[in-house]
């Protein structure tokens, strides 16, 4: 008989091996093979799932070496094996998750929308539909969803402004520009489940009146690019996008363009630059992109997983999405736990969880073993926190109150061998290479900063050269044009705040170490 | 491991065509005749301009501004190493110092013998499982000195 396994097809699986696997077991054994997206155990991925009368079973990681003694133990059937994880859903760093936005990542057939629809997909749409743009743009105001791409301006009010503007077109634009270090739930979900997406950029076009959206995503993921244009074409041809989308009325389509390497692009007007066949540089605001946009159109322009939390909310409702979260961030966020970790992987749950409950108990405390000595929450523009602020509740406005961001959801763990001036001189490196070069402070005063820590760690006049350092990142805080150079102090007064010892001159520094 | 075609004009301005009525047509057009050509041929960009009506200058300000456009072929492979702060945090750092004195190296150049041009990246959006690479556009994690030469040794 033929058994049903399900092998993940997101990158990270596939940069450990799971290519491998499912071309093994499709000879060796008498298998039918769907390739999913990823539950987001990353540290157990490749994470093999069999079809059984009790469900799936999961086992993993599973290495090529490891699937010829799997069959052997009936792992076709569920048998045991020291790989075997029992039931996915029962694993509890996946139980004590709030799956909304992730629901379907891992479990169905990323370009199957017979399995999307089977899954609860198209709902909101047909809500959206079904009650109009107005009550629409209510419903996602009223739920409270804010940008998931890091600034964290609510979602709705930015769909109302855009209704209201006027113009002969207008357009939705999708940030897949995901560059934080760090950072991973854009591609999970453009690999895992890239209908979420289309269905969320298609209630956003029906509310606000557009009908073409792009989606810009970053070359760096050649996957997730490949499966959001598959996804794409089923769309269209099942009649989800087009001149009838859902058999409404309503026209509404989407392309897909990739950017070419630029970090700054992910900063939504360089990224509409971008979109133009401009050089991505940083526009003026005022106006705001709501009312001139792509190609100077109202447009819309939403990070990958804001978009995609949207059909969940038309789904259950407003109140439903509410009720979850702390203080004025609402819903849920998807957690990517990286770097130094023992359990690396996205985790979903509502705002308000602590950062050292993310780190300690989630994560696991460091990969290498040792002791966690920093972790950067939010990206190359995020702060440098030591375990002593780990009481930080995961929410907008308690991390911008001590100085840090959450962003995108990244956080990265650093051990013990951390040295904190590096990474701040590497934060200014990454601004310099990276900046689009239109503001002064960014594009000089990052090239001036790696050169002034450069003689702090030298021990050249180090009061002199500290205070100029904290005068540049304010000049660089308050006087660049977008969150490149404006942010990129984040990093670097933190670490100087927290870990002062690591400005030591290096002979110092040696010395007091012995 | 990538088969480019070796330039000519009218392919290039084939390929210029075909892309030209889309919106914001530029990176399109970059994108395709790097993905058939391996790098973007100095007559392209009066051909571009010519095309969507701007300044050469403007069309050379778009290439040089993005990192992904090659001026030049690349090696038979390209491994584009990730360099930034979740790579860093698992030894990324050193893994990056092993590879360019393996390869005789830095970033941006192709080795002697034409079969590997290294290329740093930030992020790949494989932070959970690092450090990470993609060699010839196929994800590489948890790699250290002896994982990364082998996958070089087999693609050369």
């Amino acid at each position: 008989m033929t058994t049903r396994v399900y092998i993940p097809r997101d990158a990270a699986a596939l940069a450990l091996g799971a290519d491998s696997v499912a071309a093994f077991l499709r000879q060796a054994a008498d298998v039918e093979i769907v390739r999913t997206g990823s539950r987001g155990l990353l540290w157990l991925e490749p994470m093999v799932e069999v079809a059984t009368p009790e469900g799936r079973i999961a086992y993993g990681p599973v290495s090529l070496a490891d699937v010829p003694g799997l069959i052997e133990a009936g792992m076709l059937t569920g048998g045991a094996h020291r790989l075997r994880l029992g039931r996915p859903e029962e694993i509890p760093w996946l139980a004590r998750q709030t799956r909304l936005t992730f629901a379907r990542c891992g479990i169905t057939d990323p370009v199957s929308l017979d399995d999307y629809r089977a899954h609860g997909g198209l709902k909101g749409l047909a809500r959206a539909i079904e009650i109009g743009a107005d009550a629409t743009i209510e419903i996602v105001t009223k739920s409270g969803l804010r940008g998931r791409g890091g600034a964290g301006f609510p979602t709705g009010i930015k769909w109302k402004t855009a209704a209201d503007a006027k113009g002969e077109r207008k357009y939705i634009v999708c940030n897949a520009d995901e560059g934080d270090s760090g950072t991973f739930a854009d591609r999970m979900l453009m690999e895992g489940d890239p209908f979420v997406l289309i269905e969320g950029m298609a209630i956003a076009g029906i509310s606000v009146g557009a009908t073409k959206g792009y989606v810009y995503t970053r070359s760096e993921y050649p996957h997730a690019i490949a499966t959001f244009n598959a996804a794409l074409d089923v769309a269209r041809r099942e009649g989800v996008l087009g001149a009838n989308v859902l058999g409404s009325s309503h026209a509404f389509d989407i392309e897909q363009r990739v950017g070419a390497g630029a970090y700054v692009c992910g900063e939504e007007t360089s990224l509409l630059d971008s979109l133009e066949g401009k050089r991505g540089q940083v526009r003026a605001k005022p106006p705001l992109p709501a009312h001139k946009g792509l190609f100077g159109m109202p447009t819309v322009i939403n990070n990958v997983v804001s978009l995609s939390s949207v059909p969940i909310i038309l789904t259950e409702g407003a109140e439903f999405y509410r009720e979850i979260g702390m203080g004025r961030s609402r819903g849920t966020m998807p957690i990517q736990l990286a770097g130094n970790i023992k359990y690396a992987g996205l985790f979903e749950c509502g705002f308000g969880v602590t950062l050292g409950e993310l780190v300690s108990d989630i994560g696991g405390g460091t990969l290498s073993g040792r002791p966690v000595r920093a972790v950067q929450v939010g990206g190359p523009l995020g702060a440098y926190f030591p375990p002593a602020l780990f009481d930080t509740p995961f929410d907008y406005e308690a991390f911008a109150a001590r100085d840090g961001l959450i962003g995108h959801g990244g956080i990265v763990v650093f051990d013990d061998t951390v040295d904190l001036a590096k990474q701040a001189r590497f934060a200014m490196e990454f601004c310099a290479e990276e900046s689009c070069g239109k503001c002064t402070p960014c594009r000089i005063g990052s090239v001036r900063g790696m050169e002034v820590i450069d003689r702090i760690a030298a021990g050249d006049r180090r009061e002199a050269n500290l205070d100029l350092l904290r005068d540049l990142c304010h000049t660089m805080k308050f006087g660049s044009l977008c969150a490149l150079g404006g942010f990129i102090p984040y990093p670097v007064m933190s670490a100087l705040e927290h870990f002062p010892e690591d400005f030591m001159p290096r002979p110092a520094q040696r010395a007091a170490a012995e | 491991m990538a088969e480019f075609e070796p330039w000519t004009k009218a392919r290039g301005v084939a390929i210029i065509t075909a892309e030209a009525t889309r919106e914001g047509a530029t990176l399109p057009i970059l994108h395709a005749l790097q993905e058939v050509f391996g790098y973007i041929h100095a007559e392209a960009v009066p051909l571009i301009a010519e095309t969507l009506n701007l300044t050469r200058a403007e069309v050379h300000g778009v290439v040089s501004f993005y990192h992904d456009f090659r001026r030049d072929l690349p090696g038979r492979h390209v491994l584009r190493l990730c360099r930034a702060e979740a790579c860093q945090s698992l030894g990324g750092d050193a893994l990056a110092s092993h590879v360019r004195e393996r390869l005789g190296v830095d970033w941006h150049e192709t080795t002697g013998d034409g079969a590997v041009t290294l290329e740093p990246v930030f992020c790949l959006g494989l932070c959970a499982v690092g450090p990470s690479a993609l060699l010839d556009g196929n994800p590489m994690g948890r790699l250290d000195n002896t994982r990364i030469d082998a996958a070089l040794d087999r693609a050369r």
